[in-house]
């Protein structure tokens, strides 16, 4: 086989595994003050947003990186980054999509995601970021009616400077552990969304995150804020090309629920996990926190995750509210070299709080799973209830499942029931499976998507479909 | 703290009769100790419950020093009625009388062992604490074919003569093939304030059988660590029962290596606790061939103020197909101020396994209170039986019929 066969082989993989040529202005590699200030210049920051940034990177220096999770990886070396790459046409904003660089439309059409806003079947708003900027949103006119905001970042830092002083940094303080406060001194772009009080939002929100440049690490902010009475259902897509280096993605996500509202937040996320013998991938060390701040709020984590060569990751819900619920729903799949060390945690504050864990763990090949979860019941969280499910699922025997969790119970009002199993697919199944006419990769496909099937119903119908198809694909190879 | 280590190991090296090799060996703990001090909530395994803040909360500074040249009396009164048993009585940390009188001699043989060597990898700086300050190590051997006729008690005694408030002691049993043992470890202390750590090694050959029943009745406010190493070979049986009740702190480790196929480990323990205790019990099983077998449930029933821990964890190799592993841990709590935490683990490298574990923790069911009041028991009475019920559960898996109801009969619970 030539190389170029050998690279279509690849692609045939990793669909998504293409560069764009496109100029990019970075900032000078390293990590230090200019950097950051940099950043907050070429973005037009205010003052109190710089201090910010140095706030979080003075507390940084005194951070060291954590090492007690199972994943282990070689020490990343912060100076040898850049921290800003943006493709050269977003120096000088685009006003509409009709100017937005046709290289950039190309490469989005290619991953799937339209922002003409002609494709409007789709009935998704998208807001797009290509490494460190956001560079489109659509359906904004739509949206604008309704009072919501859905922009980036960076727009609502200049647009909405009291909605982001107020509530940015409020559920990961910018104290929190190493990779956040990295995140909190040097993010680039991310998506800002504000649902007004008492408004359902029409139309799923979404996110599409995508990393080009080589030698980058991509550090986006995302903060949903949902006000009384409101709802938001929110996707978020990751992909990156193949390169045989690891890239580091640490993003932090923000999530306010007030009164009675309720957030969903849905993630499929398929960043390129390295190649078949564990070279290059991303590592994907993301900090997603969602506070049930009001009464009755509501915050509900869905996550697909078949990619990054390192998935490093708990959402959590901090259910303040009283009367207040969090979710989550969980598929990871690690197959050849990947690793994944993901859970949630439930921190109960508030009376009568809920919250329910479902964690399906798939690992195939040279693979590496732990689930990771602590539930905290607080005395004053009376009458709350936990139930969580962590099952995982082993094909072959040179790949590890664990599970890890943590049981807090301080209140004797509370109630808190935890089930776990490891197993493998059962040799009755796949040969029921096989009697009625299917091959065993068929087999083996259907009674993953069945033993999934309690977290993929929880994604939009969009999504659900995507997710099904990734999740056979990542299995692929891994049967026989 | 290191002062004093090194002047009490001092004074202890001069009032005992240590060989030059066995100084050297305890001189290696030591230093290891004084390096590593005591264990702490920075480290993953003593998380929940931090000794020494423990330590330092109720005792404030340890001592160390026991002057094992000097015998101590026996008060008999400490002895167990009604059930005919071999004795190995310690007292305030000294071996005082071994006693096998119901069993045939030659089948048991008492070695005074000098090599202090530790044959497994620890990171536990308490066992480094124990090697050091420990008195003559006794290995106790059950020869091949020879099965106990009457169960062997360990009394764990201390009286008002002790010197130091830190007391370390050490056993090693080695039970050779198809032979069985059946152990109690019975602590009856009358003074307060001290800190017990207790170290036990068992070598299981081919076919036999512990059953090892730990039973901490009495309020006490002693500190207590106990470690239990054990190896199995092929089809080996080993059954721990755990009864965590009365000292003011508790932690009962267990690491068990499955060395041989189709061996198996049971672990059974109950957590009943009142004011102001912390309890903790963690256990490892490594399942490191095919076709072995490991089995837990803990139960708590948590008072006032108190807490208990279960940090249970299940290892299998990728060599270790057709393992079978469960753990359960259930909580009762009856007060506000009652805490339970749990750290059920499962690190699987083989895919042909069945494992799984689960926890529960919560009030007493108000529905089943409704069902025993509307049956004309007051609402004491209903809780009580709903307790019992809960404990008894655990009892009813002890598999020796007289040892069952003896201990049923000392927790005081009704069959």
């Amino acid at each position: 086989m030539d190389t170029r066969e050998k690279d279509i082989e690849k692609l045939k993989d990793y669909k998504y595994g293409f560069t764009t040529d496109i100029e990019n202005i970075k900032a000078p590699k390293g990590l230090n003050e200019e950097v950051i200030k940099f950043i907050s210049n070429i973005k037009k920051e205010p003052q109190w947003m710089l201090d910010f940034r140095l706030k979080a990177y003075e507390r940084l220096k005194l951070l060291k990186e954590p090492n007690w999770q199972k994943p282990k990886y070689p020490k990343i070396d912060y100076q040898d980054l850049y921290y800003y790459s943006a493709p050269k046409s977003m120096k000088d904003k685009p006003k509409s999509l009709d100017e937005l660089d046709p290289k950039l439309l190309e490469t989005y059409k290619k991953l799937g995601i339209p922002l003409q806003e002609q494709a409007r079947l789709n009935g998704i708003a998208v807001d797009a970021v290509f490494d460190s900027v956001s560079v489109a949103t659509t359906f904004k006119g739509e949206l604008t009616k309704h009072g919501i905001i859905f922009c980036s970042m960076s727009e609502a830092i200049q647009k909405h400077p009291d909605l982001v002083k107020k509530y940015l940094g409020t559920v990961i303080p910018v104290t929190d552990h190493f990779f956040a406060t990295l995140n909190s001194a040097v993010f680039t772009d991310g998506s800002f969304v504000y649902i007004p009080e008492g408004v359902k939002c029409p139309m799923e929100l979404s996110t599409y995150f995508r990393i080009n440049a080589s030698e980058t690490g991509q550090f986006e902010r995302t903060l949903i804020i949902a006000d009384k009475g409101s709802y938001v259902s929110y996707l978020e897509g990751c992909t990156a090309p193949m390169r045989d280096e690891n890239q580091l993605h640490a993003a932090n996500v923000e999530l306010i629920a007030l009164d009675d509202a309720e957030i969903k937040y849905s993630t499929v996320q398929n960043w390129y996990p390295g190649d078949e013998n564990g070279k290059g991938g991303i590592y994907n060390f993301v900090t997603k926190r969602g506070l049930c701040k009001g009464n009755n709020s509501k915050i509900s984590w869905t996550q697909v995750e078949t990619g990054s060569a390192i998935t490093w990751k708990y959402p959590s819900c901090i259910l303040k509210g009283d009367n207040s619920i969090g979710e989550f729903y969980s598929i990871a799949i690690t197959n050849n070299h990947q690793k994944a060390d993901t859970g949630t945690k439930m921190i109960h504050l508030g009376k009568n709080t809920k919250s329910k864990i479902i964690s399906k763990g798939i690992s195939a090949g040279f693979s590496d799973m732990t689930y990771r979860g602590l539930v905290d019941i607080n005395s004053k969280a009376k009458n709350s209830n936990n139930y969580t499910q962590c099952d995982s699922l082993l094909m072959g025997n040179k790949c590890g499942a664990h599970t890890v969790p943590y049981i807090k119970n301080k209140n004797f009002d509370s109630n808190i029931a935890h089930e776990a199993t490891t197993s493998k697919i059962s040799e009755d199944q796949l040969h029921y499976c096989q009697q009625r006419g299917l091959n065993p990769e068929e087999a083996v496909g259907l009674i993953v998507n069945g033993f999934c099937k309690e977290v993929l119903q929880q994604l939009p119908m969009e999504f659900a479909v995507e997710a099904q198809k990734l999740v056979g694909i990542s299995l692929e190879g891994s049967v026989g | 703290m290191s002062e004093r280590l090194q002047s009490d190991f001092d004074k202890l090296v001069k009032t005992s009769k240590f060989s030059n090799e066995e100084i050297q060996f305890k001189k290696n703990f030591l230093n290891n100790f004084i390096k590593k001090g005591f264990p702490n909530r920075k480290q993953e395994d003593w998380k929940f419950l931090d000794i020494s803040q423990i330590i330092k909360k109720n005792i404030s500074d340890l001592s160390y020093f026991n002057d094992y040249s000097q015998s101590n009396k026996i008060d008999p009164s400490i002895f167990i009625d009604g059930l005919e048993h071999n004795k190995i009585i310690f007292t305030n940390g000294r071996i005082e009388k071994i006693d096998f009188n119901f069993e045939d001699q030659n089948k048991i043989e008492i070695i005074d062992k000098t090599k202090k060597d530790i044959s497994f990898d620890y990171e536990n700086s308490l066992i480094d604490l124990n090697s050091a300050f420990t008195d003559k190590v006794f290995k106790i051997l059950i020869k091949k074919n020879y099965s106990l006729k009457k169960p062997l008690i360990i009394y764990h005694s201390t009286n008002d003569k002790i010197k130091s408030t830190n007391i370390n002691l050490r056993l090693d049993f080695e039970l050779g093939e198809n032979s069985c043992l059946k152990l109690i470890d019975y602590f009856a202390n009358n003074t307060a304030k001290n800190f017990i750590n207790i170290f036990y090694n068992f070598n299981l050959e081919k076919d036999s059988i512990l059953k090892n029943y730990k039973i901490d009745k009495f309020i006490n406010n002693n500190l207590k660590y106990s470690f239990n190493n054990i190896e199995q070979d092929n089809n080996s049986v080993s059954e721990t029962f755990i009864l965590s009740a009365g000292s003011d702190y508790f932690k009962n480790e267990i690491n068990c290596n499955l060395n041989g196929e189709y061996s198996s480990a049971f672990i059974n323990g109950i957590f009943s606790l009142k004011e102001n205790q912390q309890h903790e019990i963690r256990t490892t099983i490594n399942h490191l061939v095919e076709n072995t077998k490991s089995y837990q449930l803990i139960k708590s029933v948590l008072g006032k103020n108190s807490k208990s821990a279960y940090q249970g964890r299940i290892f299998v190799n990728s060599k270790a197909q057709k393992t079978d592993g469960y753990q359960l841990s259930k909580a009762i709590l009856l007060d506000e101020t009652s805490e339970f935490n749990a750290k059920p683990e499962l690190e699987i490298y083989a895919d042909d396994v069945k494992c799984s574990h689960g926890s529960a923790s919560g009030s007493l069911n108000e529905n089943s209170i409704f069902y025993l009041m509307s049956r004309g028991l007051n609402y004491q009475q209903s809780k009580e039986l709903l307790i019992n019920g809960f404990l008894m559960d655990v009892v009813e898996k002890i598999t020796d019929v007289e040892i069952k109801n003896l201990i049923t009969n000392i927790i005081g619970l009704k069959q």
